[in-house]
């Protein structure tokens, strides 16, 4: 399963800093992630599936698509995105 | 005291103080980030607020105190897997039942809680109602932004939408229909006004002591309804202008209104600032601006920034500009004084 890093509100919201969790798209590994913690439920994907606007995700430190694979040992990252004004 | 919860672009403030003297900051929350709406269930004393983050997307926070963390409530969403998610919760309102609130928001939906806003559900039948498709979205987006309940019994509820008209249910909303006779569209062609639903009314209040009395500021026009919503009688003459956002109205006396006239072609005041007042249903209205800014005074005042508290010789009211400048009137209306300045642009305020 690969490592999913969570901070600020949703390690609140998950109850854990990292997780493991399972998924071959980033996608698939976000869906797993709600169903698994349904307190996260609707703050990464909205209702339709799709990330959220300012949100970004990282794979291994790489910016990924909701398409991008995922292997059993990448890390994933779910950050706020730099946003202002 | 009156405690002020006042939305804004960058988080919620909370004031405390007396109408005449400036109000004291008691605490923020939701640094940084748009509150559309906020009020306190004066049943429960729970605080509520409606956050637009930005990144986490819309959500109802909620609070038994002030100096408690805020808890997300869920189930504020739409079905999953369609084609569209919520954008933004734009008002919230208590119910006539125990634990019953409901929430308005965009895309044109309306959520209700039966254990006092911990959990939400959407209601379905405004949801797939069959005349969606004719409902328009507005510069604001298509927003249930008004929910008057009926005192005294839960199954009747008035809601208006914007652009949708008003919608009334008399069965608790398993059932809606619409209340749109008599509103005049002035900004659609003749012959399409007598079939449009794409209304855009602005605010709906009701008044509690006879509820089949609602007044609306409506895009163009202010009303009131005698049959509980389903049809209009235009009120705006002698208003310096029929535009303007919110309504409010004196709980005590049915044939009171008050509005804030702004210029059509550029909604904000026309230079001087004035609360317009009716106590005879709409039949006349009286310029209530004595303490407010009568001279190069530009205000865009919002649709939820207007409240009352209290009623009858203890109405107190106050509204906030989008300048982050908050009035107050302690003797209802009759002169008014500032009460906070260099606020963040304010989306709301509601007093307890």
């Amino acid at each position: 399963m690969a490592n999913v890093r969570l901070r600020g509100q949703l390690e609140k919201l998950a109850g854990a800093a990292e997780l493991p969790v399972e998924g071959g798209t980033v996608t698939e590994l976000l869906q797993a992630l709600e169903q698994e913690h349904s307190g996260l439920e609707g703050w990464i994907l909205d209702e339709r599936g799709v990330l959220r606007r300012h949100i970004n995700v990282f794979v291994n430190g790489e910016p990924a698509e909701q398409d991008t694979a995922v292997e059993p040992e990448d890390t994933i990252e779910i950050l706020p995105a730099i946003s202002g004004g | 005291m009156t405690e002020l919860l006042v939305g804004t672009r960058k988080g919620l403030f909370v004031l405390e103080g007396e109408p005449g003297a400036e109000f004291e900051l008691r605490t923020r929350a939701f640094v940084g980030e748009p509150v559309d709406y906020a009020v306190r269930d004066p049943r429960t004393g729970r605080l509520f607020a409606a956050v637009t983050s930005p990144f986490w997307g819309p959500r109802i926070w909620f609070t038994g105190d002030l100096d408690d963390d805020w808890q997300p409530a869920r189930g504020v969403r739409l079905p999953k897997g369609g084609t569209e998610a919520l954008k933004r919760i734009w008002v919230i309102a208590a119910g006539e039942d125990g634990g019953r609130l409901y929430a308005g928001g965009d895309p044109g939906v309306l959520f209700q809680s039966r254990d006092d806003g911990a959990t939400w559900e959407l209601n379905q039948a405004l949801w797939e109602h069959p005349t969606r498709p004719r409902w328009r979205r507005d510069s604001g987006g298509l927003s249930v932004h008004s929910i008057a309940p009926w005192p005294g019994d839960p199954n009747r509820l008035a809601l208006a939408i914007s652009a949708a008209g008003v919608w009334l249910t008399e069965d608790g909303g398993a059932t809606w229909s619409h209340g749109n006779e008599g509103i005049v569209a002035d900004y659609l062609p003749e012959e399409a006004r007598a079939s449009a639903i794409d209304l855009c009314v602005h605010h709906l209040e009701r008044a509690p002591l006879l509820p089949e009395r609602l007044f609306m500021q409506f895009h163009g026009g202010v009303y009131r309804s005698d049959d509980a919503g389903r049809s209009w009688t235009d009120i705006a003459a002698g208003l310096p202008h029929d535009f303007g956002f919110p309504v409010v109205v004196d709980p005590a006396d049915p044939d009171s209104a008050f509005v804030i006239p702004v210029t059509t072609s550029d909604r904000v005041t026309d230079g001087r600032v004035a609360v317009w007042e009716t106590r005879d249903a709409g039949a006349t209205w009286t310029a209530r601006d004595d303490g407010l800014p009568q001279e190069k005074a530009f205000l865009s005042v919002l649709r939820q920034a207007f409240t009352a508290s209290g009623a009858g010789s203890e109405l107190e009211l106050y509204f906030g500009a989008t300048s982050g400048e908050i009035f107050g009137s302690g003797d209802a209306g009759a002169s008014w004084s500032s009460l906070a300045r260099r606020l963040p642009a304010i989306a709301s305020v509601r007093a307890t």
